[in-house]
């Protein structure tokens, strides 16, 4: 059984196809070589005029596990307010609300996954599965339908690592560690959320600077970035340490960031949410942007790349392992409550929900340090497009966020909307640049797959998984990207004019590096002395990913 | 039911008998039970369960044994019939929510645990102002002080002082904590007195004087002049000296269980002891352990919000989620709603009076005492199958072993069953 798609505009970076009219031919859920003329072709959608781009890939976005779903426990009022508002469909403050975007920052497993598709998205990572809360984070995601996800682990707060830093263990025993957890708890990247400062806040250290001392362990933040970025380097996986810098929000905080791209060495490091670790001091109000420098730190160090975690404007929930500063910012929650957690001498998270509005300074100077970013990075390949889920804004909003950075005069009429001192303090109306639809596909099909190491997904070469995603051209960048005329995914339509037409279910993806399997034994010693859950049950097996039936687990190689 | 064992033995078994979820115990045999590291609610959980024996292993549709396929249209069609049914009690595991939720949204139904008059209490403190909390690894390594408000945990969690308080293995070379009891009976605080003799102490021994203590104590710990000798019958000398041991220790844990809590508007409490967290975090480290009431309550709250987005007490309505932690309660649905489906898996707890059309899917022996229209036994989650469990303090999930081979159906294949007749 063939399908043809006839005829579409192909913008498939990873091949440097830039709108060429390509036919595409799928069979057994790949894309495959034009078949001899005499095959037999089952299926033919004539996609003359349209866009098509392999399936969207976001990187980092909270969509499951004990945060998220503290975020949906803590607030049912949102929720059903929302509800509303969705049926009313009436325009909040800001100007971000349109017919397709629901704004819902808290949905449930089985809406994660439908939102997704509906907007031509097929895979997303949760990127941040605290080791010992992974069995909840794959429950949740195996309850999410249509796409397919996984995760990246948290260490640099956890004791055992913590305490081999201390004991100066070697780097090969630091290796085993980091690759016994990717196996342990199936995952496919390492994060590490405030290096060392989690763990500190349980110690009462309420910051951590990046050569500040954690009290308990005498090791710094740097030494503890170092480390996993040399481990995650060394084991050849090929998502770079995912890294939660020091200082999350605090101004004047860009200087931690800029010195954390250092801290790798020239290995290859990863910034998240960059954007909200990109804040000077300068002004009356003491908070300004530092996004210029920012990204020409970007521009310079070839071997960083960042997602930038964009705030929109209206009522969300930021869910944080970052229980340090979200203890330091709970007192800016919106409404007024926070769910703030020690985890296991393993980890930490901290829930707030926060409401970003246009009128406030801070606020307003968020987004638009955000945007700065967006535009002063030079190279679409290591610049991500997220909203760091949901605590930027809910994932539903990247449409829009698509049309800010495509569309230069819908961008500055936002802008002129803002706080007025807040638009003093940017330079965003001078940044010209509009993102073309290549660059789109860049930054949220090919260069995530590239990021993530996924070598089946995100574009549409010959043996790809046949993840597609088919749009009208239209000038109004946001309606075009919030509903896809059509949606393959692994070869099968399963949107149609925004619509799911058929439930299916993603695969986990993974990353399973060799290692010394006697790293357990110290490990066991350690879990029977010191933890409350066996090793054993520490570990997920696949079992347990597929065992319902519907769940599948990839190893990607690299 | 014969004990047809499913692993050799000894095996290793996690203990879903309460929130502590004990995965050390280790099964030696079944015939009698003989646990290593078993408490005693886990022995009597395990020998409740071997011992489910020859009676109530068939289906009964009115009082009349029958077989599972008669069975299951006879609770189809109940089903059917009702417009909103009452699902309820949800003693149940993570497998067994997942098939019982897609069943509540296609059959429009409400759906309550049978413990939730506590956990509602909880709920409601995390909702209305959050609160900072903390798990059992943490008090494990870190806490030097736990203050047991209301509850002596041993009744609930047996083996909380042996893991987490006695239990020398500290990776931070902390001594082991003081253990102060508030509003405890003086007869069960001994639950708390180390195998070396080492006794808990006491503030207050009446259970209902908690609410105006744990004030108290926030006002003292803010430096709030109290006009008084003694509140809730405890000396303010004394009150003041136990504030003074909180500011000073490194990592207080504030224990409490909601079901312990016997007065009305217990939630007013649990703030009340969460702003005592909260005003302590200003200058040291303390956290907030609630303990769960059991029959897989953290289980249940957890998987429903993942799929509906709310805990218990939720309902659905044309497929879409509702929450309403007063209104959805059994006691009130048992009056408004058309059926009942009452759920038991790990217990054998009988459903609540009732004249509704009633289904009760569960523990085989469970005791009926009003014949139901259809009764349908089913396996015991981590005996007879395999599951998923949340711990009470919900960051952990750990997986349950089937540990024996038997001819009773699970909850989930029954609920697939009945969803294919309603189909």
């Amino acid at each position: 059984m063939i399908t043809l798609l006839k005829n579409g505009r192909l913008y498939d970076p990873a091949h440097n196809k830039n709108g060429v009219v390509e036919d595409i031919y799928i069979y057994q859920g790949r894309i495959v070589p034009k078949p001899l003329d005499n095959a037999k072709i089952s299926q033919t959608y004539d996609l003359t005029g349209k866009v098509v781009m392999a399936g969207a890939i976001d990187m980092h976005s909270h969509i499951g596990g004990g945060k998220v779903n503290i975020a949906r426990m803590m607030l049912p009022e949102y929720q059903q307010k929302q509800m509303q508002e969705i049926k009313n469909l009436s325009e909040p403050e800001a100007h971000i609300c349109t017919p397709y975007c629901s704004h819902h920052a808290t949905p449930t497993a089985t809406d994660t996954g439908f939102r997704y598709i509906e907007m031509g998205y097929t895979a997303a990572f949760e990127p941040a599965i605290s080791p010992i809360n992974a069995r909840q984070a794959h429950l949740e995601m195996g309850d999410t339908p249509m796409i397919d996800k996984g995760g990246y682990a948290m260490l640099g707060n956890d004791d055992y690592f913590l305490r081999m830093l201390t004991a100066k263990k070697d780097q090969k025993a630091i290796n085993d560690y980091v690759a016994w957890i990717l196996h342990a708890t199936q995952t496919i990247g390492i994060k590490v959320v405030n290096p060392g400062g989690i763990s500190a806040f349980k110690f009462n250290q309420r910051r951590l600077n990046l050569d500040e001392n954690h009290q308990h362990y005498q090791v710094s933040p740097r030494e503890v970035l170092q480390s996993l970025s040399r481990a995650v380097h060394e084991l050849g996986i090929a998502k770079p340490l995912h890294v939660h810098c020091n200082n999350l929000g605090a101004a004047g905080n860009f200087q931690t960031t800029l010195d954390t791209m250092t801290a790798s060495n020239g290995l290859p490091m990863h910034l998240t949410h960059i954007q909200f670790h990109s804040y000077g001091t300068e002004g009356d109000k003491k908070f300004s942007s530092a996004a210029a420098q920012i990204a020409e730190a970007i521009n310079k160090n070839k071997n960083i790349t960042a997602d930038v975690g964009q705030i929109l404007f209206n009522q969300t929930v930021t869910a944080s392992g970052d229980s340090m500063m979200q203890h330091l910012n709970a007192k800016h929650a919106n409404p007024k409550k926070s769910v703030i957690m020690d985890i296991e001498c393993d980890a930490g998270c901290g829930v707030l929900p926060f409401k970003y509005r246009d009128q406030n300074y801070v606020n307003a100077l968020q987004w638009a340090i955000g945007l700065e970013i967006f535009l002063s990075v030079e190279d679409p390949w290591r610049i991500f497009l997220t909203t760091d889920h949901p605590n930027g804004a809910p994932f539903t909003s990247y449409p829009h966020l698509i049309r800010l950075l495509m569309d230069k005069s819908f961008r500055n009429e936002a802008f002129a909307k803002l706080n007025l001192d807040a638009q003093s303090m940017s330079n965003l109306t001078s940044l010209d640049r509009e993102y073309s639809l290549y660059d789109i596909a860049i930054m949220t099909r090919a260069g995530a797959s590239k990021l993530i190491g996924m070598n089946e997904r995100g574009h549409l070469g010959v043996g790809a998984n046949a993840d597609i995603t088919v749009y009208t051209d239209q000038a109004d960048r946001e309606a075009m990207f919030a509903k896809p005329d059509y949606v393959f995914k692994n070869g099968e339509l399963v949107v149609k004019d925004g619509a799911v037409v058929k439930v299916v279910w993603g695969a986990t993806h993974t990353a399973k590096p060799a290692f010394d399997i006697s790293v357990e034994k110290e490990l066991k010693e350690y879990f029977d002395r010191y933890q409350t859950i066996s090793l054993d049950n520490f570990k997920i097996s696949d079992a347990e990913i597929f065992d319902d039936g519907r769940g599948s687990v990839v190893v990607n190689q690299n | 039911m014969k004990n047809n064992l499913n692993l050799s033995l000894p095996t290793s078994v996690t203990c879903p008998a309460c929130g502590m979820l004990c995965d050390d115990l280790v099964l030696n045999s079944t015939a009698p039970v003989s646990i290593q590291n078993a408490c005693a609610k886990s022995i009597s959980f395990f020998e409740q369960s071997f011992n489910t024996g020859s009676t109530n292993t068939a289906p009964s549709v009115a009082g009349k044994t029958t077989d599972l396929e008669t069975a299951i249209k006879a609770a189809a069609s109940i089903l059917a019939k009702s417009k909103a049914p009452l699902i309820a009690g949800l003693g149940t595991e993570v497998q067994g929510m997942r098939a019982i939720m897609r069943l509540a949204t296609t059959s429009n139904a409400m759906l309550d645990h049978m413990h939730s008059e506590s956990s509602v209490r909880n709920t409601l403190t995390m909702q209305n102002g959050g609160w900072l909390t903390t798990t059992l690894s943490e008090i494990k390594n870190r806490a030097d002080l736990i203050l047991a408000i209301g509850t002596d945990i041993g009744s609930s969690h047996p083996r909380f002082f042996e893991k987490l308080v006695w239990d020398s293995s500290s990776l931070f070379d902390k001594p082991s904590p003081e253990v102060i009891y508030l509003g405890v009976p003086a007869e069960k605080t001994k639950a708390a007195t180390s195998p070396t003799g080492k006794l808990a102490s006491s503030v207050g021994d009446d259970p209902k004087h908690v609410p105006e203590i744990v004030n108290a104590l926030n006002a003292l710990l803010i430096n709030k002049k109290i006009h008084a000798e003694t509140v809730g019958g405890v000396a303010i000398a004394t009150l003041q000296a136990l504030v003074e041991k909180l500011k000073t220790a490194k990592y207080a844990v504030m224990v409490w269980s909601a079901s312990s809590f016997k007065f009305s508007h217990a939630e007013l409490t649990i703030q009340s002891i969460v702003q005592l967290v909260n005003q302590l975090n200003e200058t040291t480290r303390a956290a907030g352990l609630p303990l769960n009431s059991g029959d897989g309550d953290s289980s249940v709250n957890n998987t429903s919000t993942w799929l509906s987005g709310y805990p218990t007490r939720n309902r659905f309505v044309d497929g879409k989620p509702e929450y309403d932690n007063h209104h959805f309660s059994t006691q009130k649905q048992l009056e408004n709603s058309d059926a009942l489906l009452w759920v038991s898996t790990f217990n054998p707890i009988s459903a609540p009076q009732t004249t509704l059309p009633t289904v009760v899917i569960g523990h085989p022996d469970t005791k009926l005492e009003r014949t139901p229209d259809v009764f349908i036994p089913v396996g015991i989650p981590g005996v007879d199958h395999a599951g998923a469990m949340f711990r009470m303090d919900s960051s952990i999930t750990l997986p349950l072993k089937k540990l024996r081979n038997h001819e009773l159906p699970n909850l989930s294949e029954v609920i697939t069953k009945i969803e294919a007749e309603l189909a």
